[in-house]
């Protein structure tokens, strides 16, 4: 038994059912940190007093950077597929793969700051916030280094037997990493400069 | 264009198909990515933890009834930390309030209504020949059996099992001594389980319709799964974001929801418990915060409660009328309004929070404009009954119960959805009422008959029908006794959640002997729930063995064999026409199925 449309599109939707899956899942990543997002408004504005200049900017600010290469590179790799360069689409991916450890490294030392001086998520409603919502998304980075490193491995024998299905699991994979991009470039704005 | 080129014959061979399809017993029955099985996996752990739940339920009424006395038989077993000569603690009474709630909501109701019912019927219902994502499909059961099993080890580790109710409210849940961690995690599973779920199910339906099958032919049950997991997918991830923070509350020692300066039994309440044992918590959380993302989801959770309910009824009015279903267009419309609606009405919950008149009036007026399309949907219900010449099998009976008991639970809700007026119902008996009659005689007496209505899909067998009707009966009388007496105790005063059913209290003395009248009930309720329980097992093996479509039905499930085989159809099933398509002038039958071809 098959199931229809998994690869090809159906004619009067326009779409394939991974297409419409991944983007219904992007709706609710939009809810999960939607509601984050509203708690970080509702606790800023019921607070005292904000504190300011505990994050190190520059370190967030090179990590946007790397994030938004890692989504120019994640947008190539997919268009390697399409130009049938094999080669070159691991290559992209893999470039995607090692900017996404390199973010999380950075991450690491941002992490081991704060807890080298014992101010952890407990210290503050301001580092509670910071920790929450960068914790999870580093989680979501994480989550897009898994996908990635499958088809880095053992995914990609697909290609060999079906390349349009491989290509439009890359293409579902670079959503979902435009979208953990997005939801950083909001975060970095939101923590690190406001 | 020519549409049929483009569709493909997936089992146009089934035979052959199914020749090679030998699969070992763990990916047959327990690992399976069929639909109907996943569908039915669901359905008999939802039954189970309905059951489960019932039974805690039946402790609690014991100590409603007889506050203090020991538990009789069984009072020994609990424990000292529970129940100390069989004598009920405080602390359990709320650990089974709590986890009855929850697993009522999220683990008996929900998981039988769309994990069993949206699973087994809707593929069948819009022709597929599964799930979009089958693998995804397990998945979400599995996600589901784990929440379970979660929420279940709660009860046996030490300080017993969450103690804050279904609603959770901090700082309570997240100061007391129960285990609200394992609360929380196992709603993280159960989170993910109906996310899953509920984006199958949106995409199957968008992309995995029959040929002929357009929007305004999909029987009004595909409708209410649709919306229904709507409100999964948008609703659930504010609930997580919530879980998440209260998580970071119990094991990091933060204070999304801990005001500062907490004063519990005379003391400041520095410290969290968790791996921040010891460090002063950081105060200025947000109590509220807390209900306004738990009432996000829940609200809309509770249409997640009925929708279902509703699809499965208006199958089978449908089918027992011999009649189209009256006003099916305006039944869609109310229903995706409704939809809509459910996500602006979840402070009519707050009411007595102190939130503000603005607010309040904000959320009152969407809360009466909500209650439109409901009327609407009951409405169009009630007009097909009319000038049909009913057959009185045993799901219509459940069907035509579902009508007055919803009516019942609607037309409570009003003055709770007023704030002057809830001021005075808030948190009383009244309140448990309301939303009983809509949950219990209404969902559940639903659930109850979309199980008898589609036994003989599932399995090529009827159910019987005398012990149908008694199940029916029974059930219909002694729930009634249970549930409307709370009204006239909410009425009076008396509150809910209240470990001795409100003994302590001098004005609701009048009123208390409902409780001993209500405990009776209940055991009448689960005696009569025995003829069900004998029903199912027996009819799986004796039932009356039955062909593919035994109540002359015109939905497409209908047109597979009884049970069918994986892959569901033999030939691929074409909609040539509007589903409800019963009695039409000058036709040989009283029905004409979608899936018959037009003569030429
Ligand atoms: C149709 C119109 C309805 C209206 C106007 C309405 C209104 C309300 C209001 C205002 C409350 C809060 C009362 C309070 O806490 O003081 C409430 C509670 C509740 N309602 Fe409804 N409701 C309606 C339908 C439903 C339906 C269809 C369901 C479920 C299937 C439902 C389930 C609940 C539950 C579970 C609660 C209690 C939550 C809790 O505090 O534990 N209601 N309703
Ligand atoms: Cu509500």
């Amino acid at each position: 038994m098959n199931i229809p449309y998994t690869v090809e599109e159906r004619p009067d939707t326009g779409l394939a059912n991974g297409k419409l899956g991944i983007w219904l899942f992007l709706a609710s990543e939009v809810m999960l940190f939607g509601a984050l997002f509203s708690t970080y408004i509702i606790l800023r504005v019921g607070a005292t007093e904000w504190p300011h200049g505990e994050l190190n900017i520059p370190l967030g600010a090179i990590n946007t950077v790397i994030l938004i290469s890692s989504s120019v590179t994640m947008v190539m790799a997919w268009a390697s597929l399409k130009m049938n360069e094999w080669g070159k689409h691991r290559l992209y991916l893999l470039a995607t793969f090692v900017l996404a450890a390199v973010f999380l490294v950075n991450k690491y030392f941002e992490y081991s700051a704060h807890f080298a001086t014992g101010e952890g998520p407990w210290h503050s409603t301001f580092l509670a916030i910071y920790f929450t919502m960068t914790g999870l998304h580093g989680l979501h980075i994480l989550g897009g280094m898994i996908v990635m490193a499958y088809f880095l491995g053992p995914g990609a024998k697909l290609w060999k037997t079906n390349p349009d299905q491989f290509a439009n699991r890359i293409e579902y994979t670079g959503l979902y990493w435009h979208f953990v991009d997005l939801v950083w470039i909001f975060l970095f704005p939101v923590l690190y400069l406001l | 264009m020519d549409k049929s080129a483009t569709h493909h014959p997936t089992v146009a061979h089934p035979h052959v198909e199914h020749a090679h399809e030998e699969l070992g017993f763990w990916r047959t029955y327990v690992f399976s990515v069929d639909h109907k099985w996943i569908g039915i996996q669901y359905a008999v752990t939802g039954l189970l933890f309905l059951l489960f739940g019932f039974t805690l339920m039946m402790l609690m009424r014991w100590q409603l009834a007889y506050p203090g006395r020991p538990i009789p038989l069984i009072g020994g077993l609990f424990g000292q930390d529970k129940a100390p000569g069989g004598i009920m603690l405080p602390e359990f009474y709320n650990q089974l309030g709590a986890m009855h709630g929850t697993i009522m909501v999220f683990m008996g109701v929900v998981p039988l209504a769309v994990g069993g019912f949206g699973n087994f019927v809707l593929p069948l219902q819009i022709g597929a020949p599964d799930m979009a994502f089958p693998k995804i499909n397990m998945m979400s059961y599995w996600a589901y059996f784990l929440g379970g099993v979660t929420m279940l080890a709660s009860f046996f580790m030490p300080g017993g099992a969450a103690q804050s109710g279904w609603t959770s409210y901090p700082p309570l849940s997240v100061i007391n001594q129960g285990q609200q961690t394992m609360w929380l995690i196992g709603m993280m599973f159960l989170i993910t389980s109906s996310l899953l779920g509920s984006l199958n199910f949106i995409t199957t339906t968008v992309q995995l319709r029959a040929k002929g099958l357009s929007w305004m032919r999909l029987p009004f049950f595909v409708w209410a799964q649709f919306v229904t997991s709507f409100l999964l997918l948008l609703a659930f991830p504010p609930l997580e974001a919530a879980g998440i923070l209260q998580l970071m509350d119990k094991v990091a020692g933060t204070s999304f929801f801990m005001p500062s300066g907490l004063v519990v039994s005379n003391r400041i309440v520095t410290s969290m418990t968790g791996i921040a044992q010891g460090s002063v918590a950081s105060g200025g959380g947000n109590p509220l915060l807390w209900q306004h993302l738990f009432w996000f989801l829940a609200h809309p959770e509770v249409y997640v409660l009925i929708l279902p309910a509703m699809g499965i009824v208006s199958e089978i009015i449908a089918n027992n009328t011999r009649k189209p279903l009256w006003g099916y267009r305006a039944l869609v419309y109310s229903l995706v309004f409704l939809g809509f609606m459910s996500f602006i009405v979840w402070a009519h919950h707050m009411f007595m929070t102190g939130m503000g008149t603005t607010m309040s009036a904000f959320f009152q007026t969407t809360t009466m404009i909500i209650s439109i399309p409901s009327v609407v949907i009951l409405t169009a219900l009630l007009m097909s009954l009319v000038g049909a010449s009913i057959r009185f099998t045993t799901p219509m009976l459940f069907a035509l119960a579902f009508l007055p008991m919803f009516g019942i639970g609607g037309l409570t809700g009003l003055p709770l959805g007023l704030a002057p007026s809830d001021i005075h119902l808030h948190d009383t008996y009244y309140v448990i009422g309301h939303f009983h009659y809509v949950v219990a005689p209404g969902t559940i007496f639903a659930l109850f008959g979309g199980v008898y209505y589609w036994f003989p899909k599932a399995t090529g067998r009827k159910m019987n029908d005398l012990l149908g009707q008694l199940h029916f009966w029974g059930s219909l009388v002694a729930i009634n006794l249970v549930f409307f007496p709370m009204f006239i105790e909410g009425l009076a005063g008396m509150n809910r959640r209240m470990y001795d059913g409100g003994a302590q209290f001098a004005h609701t003395k009048s009123v208390l002997y409902w409780n001993v009248v209500q405990g009776y009930a209940a055991w009448a309720l689960g005696l009569f729930q025995l003829f069900f329980i004998v029903n199912f097992f027996m009819s799986i093996k004796w039932g009356k063995a039955v062909d593919r479509n035994p109540w002359e039905a015109t939905t497409l499930e209908w047109a597979a064999p009884s049970p069918p085989p994986h892959g569901n159809f033999l030939t691929e099933p074409i909609a040539y026409r509007a589903p409800y398509e019963y009695s039409v002038p000058g036709a040989a039958k009283d029905f004409t199925p979608q899936f018959e071809p037009e003569r030429a």
